[in-house]
């Protein structure tokens, strides 16, 4: 089975989808390939994750 | 059941009011969609018992969710059409080099989850939802605040999957970048 080599702008496309919809397999792995050497868009998924984290925490803590 | 006799009851929930609204208004981006909204949530709160579960404010916006749902039912049904330019993917591109690598670096947020204590972050964060374009930021908060899925909201605003993705895609890049520039780039670690 091939692996498509993502670029940042593809990988970026399926770490949004990864929060709406199960990933392929073959998705899974070439994300995972491309974060394990990629610091940008480990951290963009970081980011988006928190920032769902933050949505559900909306409208933050009670005074 | 509650001892309190309804007029006290009634003073309690009002006193919400000002916070749903809040809450209400940067979803529904129109005043008197976002009143008639947090009224109804108000006047279902008095017939439905408290049941303690959470705190009364967390309940009253579980509900006002609900409300808000069919205000952006109504809303889409108005008005159902996305701006194209809201559904092109040109602002998308531009995030990125010809070589497919970011533009700019996306920055090291450190220990983000400190922010979710300051109220002051959250207002940050609601000042980024209200500068995302009206459909991109209805899909967006349809999927993240009111938890919907992607075939609902789809459906909903009546745009194909893939532009359902491009909505929701383009919502967390430039959320990301705005919350970025506007909290995590100054220092307040």
């Amino acid at each position: 089975m091939g692996l498509t080599r993502l670029t940042c702008r593809q990988a970026s496309r399926l770490q949004s989808q990864s929060l709406d919809r199960e990933l392929t397999l073959s998705e899974r792995l070439s994300l995972r390939m491309h974060t394990a050497v990629c610091d940008a868009c480990t951290r963009v998924s970081r980011q988006l994750h928190f920032l769902r984290r933050a949505l559900r925490d909306y409208p933050g803590p009670e005074q | 059941m509650r001892n309190l006799p309804p007029s006290s009851e009634a003073r309690e929930l009002q006193e919400h009011r000002p916070h749903l609204l809040r809450f209400a208004l940067l979803q529904l981006r129109d005043t008197s969609a976002a009143e008639d909204a947090v009224q109804e949530t108000l006047l279902a709160a008095l017939q439905a018992p408290f049941d303690g579960r959470s705190s009364v404010r967390t309940w009253l916006i579980g509900i006002l969710k609900h409300k808000i749902v069919d205000h952006l039912r109504r809303q889409v049904r108005e008005a159902p059409f996305a701006d194209p330019a809201e559904l092109s993917t040109a602002d998308l591109e531009a995030l990125f080099a010809e070589d497919g690598h970011y533009a700019t670096q996306p920055g090291d947020w450190h220990d983000p989850d400190q922010a979710l204590q300051q109220q002051r972050f959250f207002e940050a964060l609601e000042r980024c939802l209200q500068a995302l374009p009206r459909t991109t930021s209805r899909a967006f908060m349809m999927r993240e605040i009111l938890g919907m899925d992607t075939a609902e909201i789809c459906k909903e605003l009546g745009v194909s999957a893939t532009n359902c993705g491009v909505l929701l895609y383009r919502a967390r890049m430039a959320l990301r970048a705005c919350i970025e520039k506007t909290w995590f780039s100054t220092a307040r670690m």
